[in-house]
């Protein structure tokens, strides 16, 4: 894309983005007051930082060897199995908890076998309950991230090392290294920022007020106790988190310089752990999975009124945000690939660090004095889905935009082509597997988002997790689940759909 | 289960609010005004819970719509809290006629507000006096602990007992959920200046705090604790609805905090005749018998045809706890921070 068009597109995307949030969020600012700040705050801010840091660092650590695992084993319905242990990230965050209570907590599948050999009983609730939680919502995302990685070191460079006998060692020094140091900050970064703005999983898990995120803050003084001081105070405090952990992460990432290959595709000879290590994994991921569709299993079909218009309105915002998050991360991506600043890298984080709730009542305070707020729920609902994805697209494409412009920047510019041509022919074809991925993920993500329409939707205008919810409110567990079976089948479909299309076999 | 429940609605109506949703989103909003202004519209907030097909809302709206002439459609927003948050942040430009749901430990954040027009003492039969200018009370309820009588054959016998006990509890966080703030305040009524002591014997006891009723309950459905903090009325619901007479609550000797759910009328509504219809609708027989066994909590006013079968395996408190509305404001924070700081150690 010739520059100038491209960063008038990368332009446009970043104000887009900086309008919504900044301007949501410009609404609460007037009432921040920094000096009302109480000492609970500060240990809400302490404990924030410690589980988000410890949950990123073990979901990175642990997806380096899965990632390797997945990228040299070689067996039947191993884009499957890559598919399926996507599916965590897309999980509402209250069917993973169940889901996970029903293999670790009281009475799940691990104590009941500790039990049954006389161990003592394990408690998953505290720190290390929301880390495992994090982690089983996380370490798809790593992995994926990784998998992409290794998948775009070109087959030349595993071909050089085979014949100059490289052993597990030189193999790790010379290319996988390089490759780590390029790609885990990003992730570390992405998985870092996530967690900070985690709320459920964190109380109900963390066991206890000691477990109190800024997050769970926020949600307080906005709907409990209608303080928009504080609430103010501790939104700016987590973009401000946000911010500061992108700027780290700039700072100590470095290009992995593999240069371009031939695009052809490379087969490498696993090692024994493989194995080991993603059956593992697939225990991980399955069996929490699985509970959850024990429990919604029986009221499959015995669906709640209003369920298909849920659905409906579900699977439209899921779409349409999924093609305005893939649009606006390309931009920016490329853009950043091809040299522009770090305002690109920080319009595309900043949602990240911004709860969603502080940005709904932010909208709610602009919108008020021009139009009733829930006329605009629905394209809000998209704008935000779209902006709450973008950090995650534009970590995933980036590596990839940056490959291709190291790779055929030169060529591209002796040729002479158009910006059209550049976009067709080198960036599309390339990125196409990870734009289809990233399509898929945004998609399930904005199914499973609770999101605006709750805050200030009219009665009718529910989306799935709404109904979920209201079940659940009126005694309905059984219904509740087997609708949020439904949002996990509709978000698995979007995104394999999504994945499909992108090609090239689930990033192998 | 099946027959009852599989019942679709008609495909027009379907089609006909996709295209309201649709015509309202793209900014239509105007040419849906003008079709929806031939009958006077009667716009009412309440909590996520009370308008789902489970809840009091489908009866109550069709059997209003059948005597007033008018359109009842609801407004939503989380929780009794969150409702009144929502009127915080409108403000004067809400479209709400009447609000459902708040209850007594909001009256007086909400009346603060000043967004409540007067209204006349209903006639009630609540178990201990209630006056309110701004609010009618339209249901009500005591927090209770709930347990599988199978699974815990001698539960505790009061508050302080459960402390000393090593029964695992799951209890609602106060700073995000109504019955969570409930038992904060049930402990502050029962045990006064003693109630840190309180809450530091019963923090080995509690397995986790939920942001809500409803993870709350669930979790305790799966077996992830002995007792959950629910309502006396609860098993009431998994009799009737699930015939299933497994779970019960436990009375406590220190007596039981009183919920009670109000309703009020708004003064910037444009529709105050028919909003005072309304709120005399809901205090009338046929509201009142549809929210028993819907929203699962006691009547305010208990119909001709009595409580339903079922309700008299309920445990009736000896004693009724509460706390005057406008004391409430003053004393949650501190109780509040009294919990967290109790829980934290």
């Amino acid at each position: 894309m010739a520059s100038r068009t491209g960063k008038i597109a990368a332009i446009a995307a970043a104000c887009s983005v900086g309008l919504l949030i900044i301007g949501s969020l410009g609404f609460l600012q007037p009432h921040a007051n920094f000096a009302k700040l109480t000492a609970a705050d500060l240990a809400a801010l302490r404990f924030t930082l410690l589980q988000a840091a410890l949950s990123a660092a073990t979901s990175c650590l642990l997806a380096v060897p899965l990632a390797r695992a997945l990228f040299r084993a070689r067996f039947w319905g191993r884009g499957a199995l890559i598919r399926l242990i996507s599916a965590p990230f897309i999980l509402p965050s209250l069917a993973a908890v169940l889901g996970l209570l029903a293999i670790f907590g009281r009475g799940g599948v691990l104590n009941n076998a500790l039990a049954a050999i006389g161990a003592p009983q394990i408690s998953i609730f505290g720190l290390g309950g929301v880390v495992l939680a994090h982690i089983f919502l996380n370490l798809p995302l790593a992995t994926r991230m990784l998998l992409n990685g290794w998948a775009d070191i070109p087959a030349e460079r595993f071909r050089l090392a085979q014949s100059l006998s490289f052993g597990g060692s030189a193999i790790f020094m010379y290319l996988e290294w390089p490759l780590l140091r390029a790609l885990l900050p990003s992730a570390s970064a992405v998985i870092f920022l996530v967690c900070l703005t985690s709320f459920s999983v964190a109380l109900i898990l963390g066991g206890g007020p000691r477990a109190t995120t800024i997050e769970l803050g926020i949600y307080q003084s906005l709907r409990f106790e209608f303080d928009l001081s504080r609430a103010a105070n501790l939104a700016l405090m987590q973009t401000a988190l946000c911010f500061m952990a992108t700027l780290a992460m700039t700072a100590v990432w470095q290009p992995s310089g593999f240069g371009t290959g031939l695009d052809r595709r490379v087969l490498l000879r696993g090692a024994w752990p493989d194995g080991f290590i993603i059956a593992l994994a697939t225990l991980f991921f399955a069996l929490p999975l699985g509970a959850i569709a024990a429990r919604g299993i029986t009221g499959l079909i015995d669906l709640p009124n209003g369920f298909w218009m849920a659905a409906g309105r579900s699977i439209f915002i899921a779409v349409l945000s999924a093609f305005l998050a893939t649009w606006a991360a390309l931009m920016l991506a490329m853009a950043r690939a091809r040299g522009a600043g770090i305002w690109a890298e920080l319009a595309a984080m900043l949602p990240l660090g911004t709860s969603s709730l502080a940005l709904g009542v932010g909208a709610f305070l602009a919108l008020r004095p021009v139009m009733p707020p829930q006329n605009a729920a629905l394209i809000l609902a998209i704008f935000f889905n779209a902006a709450m994805a973008l950090p995650f697209l534009y970590r995933l494409i980036l590596p990839n935009c940056r490959a291709i412009e190291v790779g055929y920047s030169w060529l591209m510019a002796s040729l002479g082509m158009s910006s059209w041509a550049m976009l067709r022919l080198v960036f599309l074809p390339r990125l196409a597997p990870i734009l289809g991925f990233s399509m898929g993920l945004s998609a399930a993500m904005a199914l499973g988002d609770f999101g605006v329409i709750a805050l200030f939707g009219a009665a009718d205008q529910q989306t799935l997790p709404i109904l979920a919810a209201r079940l659940m409110g009126a005694y309905q567990m059984g219904a509740a689940a087997s609708v949020t079976l439904w949002l996990v089948l509709i978000a698995f479909v979007l995104f394999w759909l999504f994945d499909h299309l992108g090609g090239r076999d689930a990033g192998a | 289960m099946w027959q009852q429940t599989l019942h679709f609605r008609p495909l027009r109506r379907n089609m006909e609010k996709l295209m309201k949703t649709i015509l309202l989103a793209a900014g239509g909003a105007f040419l849906a005004t003008i079709a929806a202004a031939q009958t006077p519209v009667l716009n009412v907030l309440t909590y996520d819970s009370f308008a789902t097909e489970w809840g009091p809302g489908p009866a109550i709206e069709a059997g209003f719509e059948a005597t007033c002439a008018c359109d009842l459609q609801f407004q939503t927003a989380g929780d009794g809290a969150a409702l009144l948050a929502r009127l915080q942040l409108e403000g004067g430009a809400t479209t709400a006629d009447v609000v459902v749901g708040l209850d007594t430990n909001l009256a007086e954040a909400a009346r603060q507000t000043g967004l409540f027009a007067p209204v006349s003492l209903a006639e009630t039969n609540l178990p201990m006096a209630f006056s309110n200018a701004n609010f009618v009370p339209f249901d009500w309820g005591w927090f209770a602990f709930v347990y599988d009588k199978k699974q815990l054959t001698n539960p505790p016998k009061s508050l302080a007992e459960l402390a000393d006990s090593d029964v695992k509890i799951i209890i609602q966080d106060p700073r995000s959920s109504t019955p969570g703030l409930g038992l904060v305040l049930w402990v502050k009524a029962a045990y006064g200046d003693q109630a840190a002591a309180l809450w530091e014997k019963l923090s080995d006891n509690i397995i986790t705090v939920t942001p809500g009723w409803s993870e709350a309950y669930g979790m305790f459905l799966e077996g992830q604790a002995d007792m959950v903090l629910s309502y006396t009325t609860s098993p009431a619901y998994h009799l009737i609805a699930e015939n299933d007479d497994s779970k019960a609550a436990a009375p406590f000797e220190e007596g039981h905090f009183m919920q009670i759910e109000l309703a009020g009328r708004l003064t910037g509504s444009d529709q105050p005749a028919l909003a005072d219809q309304f709120l005399t609708y809901l205090l009338g027989d046929a509201a009142q018998s549809a929210l028993i066994t819907t929203n699962w909590m006691y009547p305010a006013r208990t119909p001709a045809a009595g409580l339903p079968k079922g309700f008299e395996t309920l445990i009736t408190p000896a004693k009724s706890l509460t706390i005057p509305a406008d004391q409430v404001e003053s004393i949650r924070q501190a109780a509040v921070d009294e919990w967290q700081a109790a829980l934290a150690k």
